[in-house]
């Protein structure tokens, strides 16, 4: 001891050892938060009483900011004007979407009848988007409702009339959406016109053209063409079935000629989400 | 006290500016990272314990909101931080290149292992097309973010250095 003293004048533990001990710290973390929630929930709540008020005020500033280059005129009427008729939009767009489905449903799967039923309406809850990801390799934001507003984990997120992601981190008032762009996404989707299954991935090498992959598509007959609406398919575990995901803009078939696979573009504008609805129901529940 | 203070809502203020303020004037979808700046710039200004320190509240921030697990970018960020740290014997505060370099360095570090562990290990081969569409305009931005907000945080450490030595 007295010999450390005399190395420093002052006593404090060398760097490498807190160095050290950080590290420890930090693959502690990672070992616990990967098998139990542990540690991270505490964290969540209090990060979200400290941060989320902040990021809730600033997120509306940046909106703010944003939105101002687009309409210098009368901003606050027109933007709540224009709020009000893209509900409006969406709303409609949704019963078109049904409607469109319907009528594929019954002359397909008229016998199948019973799945149909599933189809409709969802609860949801609307939120809106106060933070975006820091960095530039992942595609996912927080919404200002959390576990205090019956938001859990895996509920599907949707803008309008299209998927948007999917709840992967519930705090006490905020939530993190993964989108469906994102690099991590893999969802299991359904073109409308024939039923077939396809895999939907984002990819951060198409985020910057707006496009998102799909592939493993089984399409024998050559029926499925670019400008068919995918939506999410029956067999997926956490989506609830139904929900567009984007068009088919490009289609190509793979190497091994059996499947294909190309390019959709996401029903969403995905570079201008301020606002988002949750849907309140779990795929686990509804079944 | 003050420092672990002052440098606490600095780091949030950065993390608030990067998730809210920056993503809306982002350019071509990429983001300055102005907590790689606090980190390193803490780290060769005083030295690899504030360096570690910063970077570990920082990464810890990032994975409480965006991180599929929690703990590694506070890894990282420490890391990097550490490592800053190692400079402070050549760092003058009237020079600006070295903070420069330093801070360009991190950030592609910083990249490059989200690169090698997020998306390498999840069969992402094409390192070209990331490091020209991603990597490179990040490095870029933030270090034209660096040259206009050096000044200030320079000046937030002198004048806590001051407020130190003036009271001791």
């Amino acid at each position: 001891m007295g010999k450390r003293g005399h190395r420093r004048d002052r006593f404090s533990i060398p760097a490498k050892y807190i160095f050290l001990i950080l590290t420890i710290l930090c693959v502690a973390m990672m070992i616990i938060s990967f098998t139990t929630d542990f540690v991270s929930e505490p964290l969540d709540t209090a990060a979200g009483y400290v941060i989320v008020p902040f990021q809730r005020g600033l997120g509306a500033a940046g909106a703010w900011l944003s939105g101002r280059s687009e309409n210098i005129k009368k901003i606050n009427e027109l933007t709540e004007e224009n709020a009000e008729l893209k509900e409006r939009i969406d709303e409609l767009t949704i019963r078109i979407n049904d409607l469109q489905r319907d009528k594929y449903e019954l002359s397909q799967l008229r016998s199948l009848f019973l799945l149909d039923e599933q189809y409709s309406d969802y609860e949801k809850v609307g939120a809106r988007v106060i933070g975006k990801d820091t960095g530039n390799w992942f595609s996912s934001f927080i919404i200002d409702k959390g576990s205090n507003d019956g938001i859990m984990t895996d509920m599907n997120v949707m803008a309008g009339s299209g998927l948007v992601g999917i709840v992967t981190n519930v705090g006490p008032n905020w939530a993190k959406v993964r989108s469906i762009i994102d690099d991590t996404s893999s969802l299991s989707g359904m073109v409308m016109s024939t039923s077939d299954t396809l895999i939907v991935s984002g990819d951060l090498e198409l985020m910057d053209d707006g496009y998102i992959r799909f592939s493993q598509l089984i399409d024998e007959d050559d029926a499925v063409a670019s400008g068919d609406q995918v939506v999410t398919s029956t067999i997926s575990n956490k989506y609830l079935p139904g929900i567009s995901i984007g068009y088919i803009t490009e289609i190509e078939k793979d190497a091994n000629n059996l499947t294909k696979s190309g390019f959709i573009t996401p029903a969403v504008d995905f570079k201008r989400l301020t606002t988002v609805l949750v849907v309140t129901e779990l795929k686990e529940e509804s079944e | 006290m003050l420092r672990r203070i002052t440098v606490l809502l600095m780091i949030i203020i950065g993390y608030l500016l990067q998730t809210t303020l920056f993503k809306s004037i982002s350019l071509a979808g990429i983001v300055p990272n102005i907590l790689i700046i606090l980190t390193s710039a803490f780290g060769f200004m005083r030295g690899k314990n504030e360096g570690m320190f910063i970077g570990f509240v920082s990464g810890l921030l990032i994975d409480i909101f965006f991180g599929s697990i929690l703990g590694f970018y506070a890894l990282v960020y420490m890391f990097i931080g550490y490592l800053n740290g190692f400079f402070r014997r050549i760092f003058y505060p009237e020079d600006i290149k070295l903070p420069m370099i330093l801070i360009g360095a991190s950030e592609f570090l910083y990249c490059f292992i989200c690169y090698i562990f997020l998306f390498l290990l999840r069969g992402r081969l094409h390192l070209g097309y990331y490091f020209l569409h991603i990597i490179l305009p990040d490095i870029v931005y933030t270090v034209l973010v660096t040259l206009i907000i050096y000044k200030g945080i320079l000046f937030v450490n002198e004048w806590l250095e001051s407020h130190e030595t003036g009271r001791a």
